[in-house]
């Protein structure tokens, strides 16, 4: 075998998988996009028309929903990242001994399945869980509030379950900052708070890339935490697909959602990586 | 019983077997094997139907013995037959499971089952598609015993192609602690006490038919613009934070953790809930009408003649007033196999009595049915239902 093809033999399983796995539906997507309901038919048959106007009605119907996505998606990212930074760095410079073990802690949710831990939240914010009763008993929320089926739920549930996300990254990161560059930082005379804005925020920054990326591009796509934790006032991008296609069967508006959700946060990301820089993210 | 969540179907199918029906109030114990089937299940691949049916069916929607984790009446059905039955809880919702098969139904291609058993509307669609099969009438003898309401539904006018498992009746639940009154009426519903406690059907036809008989509206002649007012008046009361949610049978979990304090739910959720909180939760059929509807048993047009012929004897088997009221003393549906309530009343004189499970003449009078759809009107209907609902 010439060593010109060898690497295109290595390269076969994947291009397989990729292109059986996501190449096809994504064009068969694609197609579905732009067909029409076929006149007299039974619901769910349609027929290609090529009806680009699919696109624009399908997003003029769903801005909120998309708006809501984005804003949902954006705040679950930032509280995350106030959330894992902190943590990050702990277990990255302060946490000795301990650091495998917190590690383990920071994975462990994963081995539990994703819906299990959501509704295990809507337990946690419902009536009967801890927290509400105990709120009312402070006089923090009244009697007639309640956390579940709000935007807060739906957030909370999002940032806790995209965390770990963010939270390794970090780690990745920081954990690979050389400590000797700290030290020469204050033998410079940088405080605490200039070194870490000099010299660890800086060096971290692949890790805050790649972790914001992680966490917004699946958040903006979830629907699981809007359908359980939300109301029908929280409803998210992907409930609207997820509806469009198994309720009301109509296929062409829910490609055309996907795709419109995909290319949109396409443009997010390109954008946020223009500014952020990706030379240092792997 | 029509069941739908705004989640996809391996979510449901976990969900769903967390969280519905018995399993809900039986609390974690509950939980067992049924609940761990159906999260696996998702019919069978064994072309071998000589001796072997393949049912696909609503979670917890058949008498289950919690202690052997076996279905009492499936296995008298293969003693009395020899046919083994694989039994799949796995028809969580009516749009999922027509969304999961339909490519293979139209490309001829087995589907996994030889008796499944979609609502009404959709056993509709079926038939319209040619999804189905004529029964032969020779092996159903007890076809005879359907009641007399569900003897002629206009999809199916002479029950060549369609039986009814178990009906379903829609009306208002609620928790008796915060409605001590109870609730008879729309107006009891949307009561100050029950604000942003409110959880309505996600199945479009029970919740605006609901809505639609408040204002006197007939639901077998109802028009675009009479349904779309209801469907503006449930909108306006989600918007105004009276409806918290738009739900499958997650209601009834909703309400055992005081989420919900007063529901558009079904009957036999509610009967359960009722009967195993101590007198917390009652249900009543609205003055203004309730909603019936049924889930039916029909053989897929991929299945094999033997298939088909071995669903026969098993939709013939459930057609026995005996086998029937081990089946109804469980699900608590409403019973559409005439003389099963005589039967009931030997082993349990009390539920026998029950009009949620045998209506009687004054509750039937009560209850509306949604007049068909057409393709067209399934498609903008639901549209604007599924809109108002926030999808």
């Amino acid at each position: 075998m010439s060593k010109v093809k060898l690497p295109y033999l290595l390269l076969l399983p994947g291009f397989l998988f990729l292109f059986t796995f996501f190449i096809l539906p994504i064009a068969n997507l694609a197609q579905t996009s732009t067909q029409t309901p076929i006149a007299d038919g039974d619901t769910g048959q349609y027929e290609q028309t090529l009806r680009f106007s699919n696109y624009l009605d399908a997003f003029t119907e769903n801005q909120e929903q998309f708006a809501r996505s984005f804003v949902f998606a954006l705040c679950a990212t930032v509280l995350a990242l106030a959330i894992s930074y902190p943590l990050a760095y702990a277990i990255a410079f302060k946490a000795g001994k301990l650091k495998n073990f917190l590690l383990v802690l920071v994975v462990a949710p994963f081995f539990v399945s994703f819906l299990l831990r959501t509704v295990a939240w809507k337990q946690i914010l419902g009536e009967e869980g801890f927290i509400v009763p105990s709120l009312r008993t402070f006089g923090i929320i009244s009697e007639s509030t309640t956390l579940t089926s709000t935007s807060f739920a739906v957030i909370m549930g999002m940032t806790y379950n995209f965390l770990p996300f963010m939270t390794l990254p970090l780690y990745a990161s920081l954990e690979r900052i050389d400590p000797r560059t700290m030290e020469a930082s204050g033998d410079l005379y940088a405080n605490g708070i200039t070194t870490f804005r000099k010299v660890t925020l800086p060096l971290s920054m692949p890790g805050v890339v790649a972790g914001t990326l992680l966490t917004f591009i699946p958040a903006a796509g979830d629907y699981v935490n809007a359908a359980i934790l939300g109301s029908p006032n929280t409803r998210m991008i992907g409930n609207v697909i997820e509806s469009r296609y198994f309720k009301i069967v109509d296929y062409p508006t829910a490609a055309a959602l996907s795709f419109t959700l995909m290319v949109a946060i396409l443009i997010l990301v390109t954008l946020y990586i223009r500014k952020a820089g990706t030379e240092e993210l792997v | 019983m029509s069941k739908e969540s705004s989640l996809s179907p391996e979510a449901r199918s976990i969900i769903g077997a967390m969280v519905s029906r018995r399993a809900v109030l039986a609390g974690a114990g509950g939980l067992g094997a049924a609940g761990l089937l159906a999260a696996c299940g998702g019919g069978s691949d064994s072309a071998d139907s000589a001796n072997n049916v393949r049912w696909g069916n609503w979670p917890l929607y058949l008498d289950y013995d919690e202690d052997t984790k076996k279905y009492p009446t499936l296995d008298k059905f293969s003693e009395a037959t020899g046919v083994t039955a694989e039994y799949f809880e796995d028809y969580n919702d009516n749009d999922e499971f027509y969304g999961k098969v339909q490519a293979q139904l139209k490309l001829g291609e087995d589907i996994g089952y030889d008796v499944v058993t979609p609502t009404d509307w959709m056993a509709a669609r079926w038939i319209r598609l040619g999804y189905t099969q004529k029964f032969d009438s020779a092996n159903i003898p007890n076809k005879s015993n359907i009641l007399d309401s569900l003897a002629s539904p206009s999809y199916d006018p002479n029950r060549e192609q369609t039986l009814t498992w178990q009906g379903i009746m829609s009306g208002f639940g609620w928790n008796t602690e915060k409605n001590p009154k109870g609730i008879r009426t729309i107006d009891d519903l949307f009561a100050p006490q029950n604000k942003g406690k409110i959880v309505v059907l996600s199945e479009m036809r029970d919740t605006i038919g609901i809505i639609l008989l408040s204002q006197g509206v007939d639901l077998q002649t109802v028009t675009e613009d009479q349904f779309m007012n209801a469907v503006d008046f449930m909108e306006k009361k989600i918007a105004d934070g009276w409806i918290r949610g738009v739900k499958g049978n997650e209601y009834a979990e909703d309400l055992t953790s005081g989420d919900a304090t007063a529901v558009i739910g079904w009957s036999g959720d509610m009967f359960i809930l009722a009967s195993e909180n101590e007198g917390k939760f009652d249900f009543a059929i609205p003055d203004s009408g309730g909603t019936i509807s049924g889930d039916n048993l029909l053989v897929p047009s991929t299945a094999s003649a033997e298939g088909k012929a071995n669903a026969e004897k098993l939709i013939n088997f459930y057609y026995d007033p005996v086998i029937a009221a081990e089946v109804a003393a469980y699900v608590n549906y409403v019973c559409p196999v005439k003389g099963a309530q005589e039967e009931m009343e030997k082993f349990d004189p009390e539920l026998a009595s029950s009009p949620y499970i045998f209506p009687d003449a004054a509750t039937s009078a009560k209850l509306g049915v949604f007049r068909s759809l057409t393709p067209a009107e399934e498609t903008t209907w639901g549209e604007a239902f599924q809109k108002a609902a926030g999808n």
